[in-house]
């Protein structure tokens, strides 16, 4: 047997359990979605096998859901971002190295606890005997808080911050601190350094970290269920509805088929425009 | 487990019962959030899992170690569950539900391991078609005695006239409602919309469950609480849509919102109102003039249940009438079983929240079968939401 021969068995071997699960965890219940999205609701709920547009014709019927879903994710990413990203820099760049571990420890301990939990807890946090109480001591009356857009994004920043924090924690903690010397040598100022040097050379952490909670927000379901009282109906509600509450399988796989194919395109666009740039070809994600 | 393990332990596990409880006396909706979230399920599924922690008892055996049990939140007493295990050596692993329609989804996508459940009057001739449960032999549950049911509300688990289920509680759908932030409370659901877009606006939570708030727009139109006639049921979603963004919230978890103050008026069951009355006076627990539920729950043996003898001592012991006045010490139902009755305190019999005047009672309606399976009311509340 050649050495090349070997190669490629070893290859086979190491490339078939990854495979086997590809197929079996996602492509197969993948096709099985496809399948039923064209079928019908039986007269009980469930599964009828059938050939039909229906399902994809009811699509607008939710039409409420996917601007939901398709605001409150760019948005609550973008929120996410902006918080995270000072966050991250001060642990990579500015924090001493004695407690920058205990501070990223700090950053993961809530992952110890169920994001289910965690985000009942905000519903006594930002319902009226929570922050509203403490704002009426110092005047503020009346303000409701939960099941508000704004509780939901509180849930998104909240429950998704970490995701955001790590990649781009990655991304500047390797970035080379001669550089930074180098700009402010050249005459840069510390915002020009920044806008010219740091975020340019973080930018793929933040790409990742900004996939890693859009994607996740697409099919959320849990922070607008608990903190936007039911009223903000995302996609991922729509769904849970539609399999849990209705049996209508079928609607509910066209709606998850749809969903989907949105999540391709935006995603592989997001990807072109954020790494598809001049040397975009050799940047890897982290 | 032994005595020495139990000794090291920071808590014993009787004593974290006895402060759980106390916990429990103090904020029901903490218990709520056990049932909604699972909590308590997966305490007893880490449980389960660890054979070490389960405890060893001398009658273990027969029944084998486990029994899989679908239920509603704040139903059940623990010391009964408790008790049950330390008697048999059954663990009992317990799942709560938000809606029958849920139960039914779990049922009809199969392989529940499913061993007991509390289905609702209207879903039991559903269950029976679908072939999803069991003929009881009722010489194996000595404890249920027809004569002391209720008929109005045992009768629903006789399909065809086999013995399907066995009565555990019944209750109403009303409205609770906040009496110091409403001086002129509800008296009808009309009332309940008017007030919730008008002066109550911002502060109504409907159910997220197609029976009772698509029921109470039905209502409140005039129409029966149980219509699937199509016109009907846009009237009450227009109705729904209409009052959507002058409510509080959609859910069925309603307490938390009540307790704190953010809502004045929910639909609600009379058990929840109980309990919110007990703790908070101002909580009002109304029925509607217009219209409302009546309900019974049952206990039920799903076809496929791995556990069938389990089930079967398991539902014999929560039909102990002494056992059943735990149970309602602890969930605050009624239980239309005679024996049980007589042994309440007195008082308990003029609580108008447990068992409404005979006037009150007329306009209410039993959930009608149809209504679980109707496809336009599964997708008028589907749409209600997503509005």
């Amino acid at each position: 047997m050649t050495d090349n021969k070997k190669g490629s068995w070893l290859t086979v071997a190491l490339l078939t359990p990854t495979s086997m699960w590809f197929l079996f965890m996602l492509v197969m219940p993948m096709i099985v979605v496809v399948i039923f999205s064209f079928g019908e609701r039986s007269a009980v709920g469930g599964y009828v096998a059938s050939f039909t547009f229906d399902q994809y014709a009811n699509l607008p019927a939710r039409l409420k859901a996917f601007t939901n879903t398709l605001t409150f994710a760019p948005i609550g990413t973008f929120l996410s971002l902006i918080i995270a990203y000072p966050l991250a820099y001060y642990l990579a760049v500015k924090v001493d190295r004695r407690w920058r571990l205990l501070l990223l420890v700090l950053v993961i301990v809530p992952f110890w606890t169920s994001l289910l939990i965690r985000t009942y807890a905000w519903i006594f946090i930002l319902g009226g005997r929570g922050i509203p109480t403490l704002l009426e001591f110092i005047g503020l009356e009346g303000i409701r808080m939960i099941n508000t857009p704004f509780a939901v994004y509180v849930g998104i920043v909240y429950g998704y911050l970490p995701l955001m924090v790590f990649p781009i924690y990655v991304s500047l903690e390797k970035l080379d601190k001669n550089l930074l010397e180098a700009s402010n040598d050249l005459g840069g100022t510390p915002w020009r350094t920044f806008m010219q040097v740091t975020l340019p050379l973080s930018m793929p952490g933040v790409a990742t970290g900004c996939m890693l909670v859009f994607i996740l927000l697409m099919g959320e379901f849990l922070i607008p269920a608990f903190l936007g009282g039911g009223k903000i109906f995302f996609l991922g509600n729509a769904l849970v509805d539609l399999f849990v509450q209705s049996r209508n399988w079928p609607f509910g796989s066209a709606l998850a088929v749809t969903l989907v194919i949105i999540m391709v395109v935006t995603v592989s666009l997001y990807m072109r425009l954020t790494l598809g740039g001049k040397n975009g070809r050799d940047q890897s994600l982290m | 487990m032994s005595k020495s393990y139990k000794d090291n332990m920071p808590i014993t596990a009787k004593k974290f019962m006895e402060e759980f409880r106390r916990y429990e006396k103090g904020s029901v909706s903490r218990r709520h959030f056990m049932g909604v979230t699972g909590l308590g399920t997966a305490a007893a599924v880490l449980g389960s899992a660890m054979p070490s922690m389960m405890p060893k008892s001398a009658k273990a055996g027969s029944l084998g170690d486990r029994l899989i049990f679908s239920t509603w939140p704040n139903y059940h007493n623990p010391v009964n569950v408790e008790n049950f295990t330390n008697d048999t050596g059954v663990n009992i692993q317990i799942n709560a539900f938000g809606s029958n329609e849920e139960m039914l989804a779990k049922l009809q996508a199969g392989a529940t391991g499913w061993d007991v459940f509390v289905p609702t009057n209207y879903t039991i001739s559903n269950y029976v078609d679908l072939d999803l449960i069991q003929e009881l032999d009722l010489s194996r549950i000595p404890n249920h005695d027809p004569s002391s049911q209720n008929p109005m509300f045992a009768d629903p688990a006789t399909v065809n006239g086999k013995v399907y289920a066995v009565l555990k509680n019944w209750g109403t759908t009303g409205i609770v409602y906040n009496s110091k932030n409403l001086k002129n409370g509800p008296t009808s659901w009309k009332d309940f919309f008017d007030l919730t877009m008008g002066e109550g606006s911002g502060h109504t939570i409907v159910h997220d469950y197609q029976l009772t708030t698509i029921g109470a727009a039905l209502c409140a139109n005039g129409h029966s609480f149980n219509s699937v006639d199509a016109g009907e049921l846009e009237m009450a979603e227009k109705l729904l849509i209409e009052s959507k963004p002058h409510l509080f919230a959609i859910t069925s978890d309603y307490q938390p919102g009540m307790r704190s103050g953010d809502a004045w008026m929910s639909i609600c069951w009379n058990g929840d109102g109980l309990q919110l009355n007990k703790d908070l006076p101002e909580m009002k627990y109304t029925l509607a003039s217009d219209g409302g539920e009546i309900w019974s729950d049952f206990y039920c043996i799903p076809k496929d249940a791995p556990h069938v003898d389990a089930a079967y001592a398991f539902i014999n012991y929560l039909l102990d009438p002494k056992v059943q006045v735990l149970e309602f010490e602890s969930h605050g139902y009624a239980t239309g079983d005679t024996r049980v009755e007589a042994l309440l305190p007195a008082e308990t019999a003029d609580n108008e929240i447990l068992f409404p005047a005979a006037k009150l009672m007329n306009g209410l309606e039993f959930g009608a079968a149809n209504t679980l399976t109707d496809p336009i009311r599964a997708e008028v509340i589907a749409r209600f939401k997503s509005a």
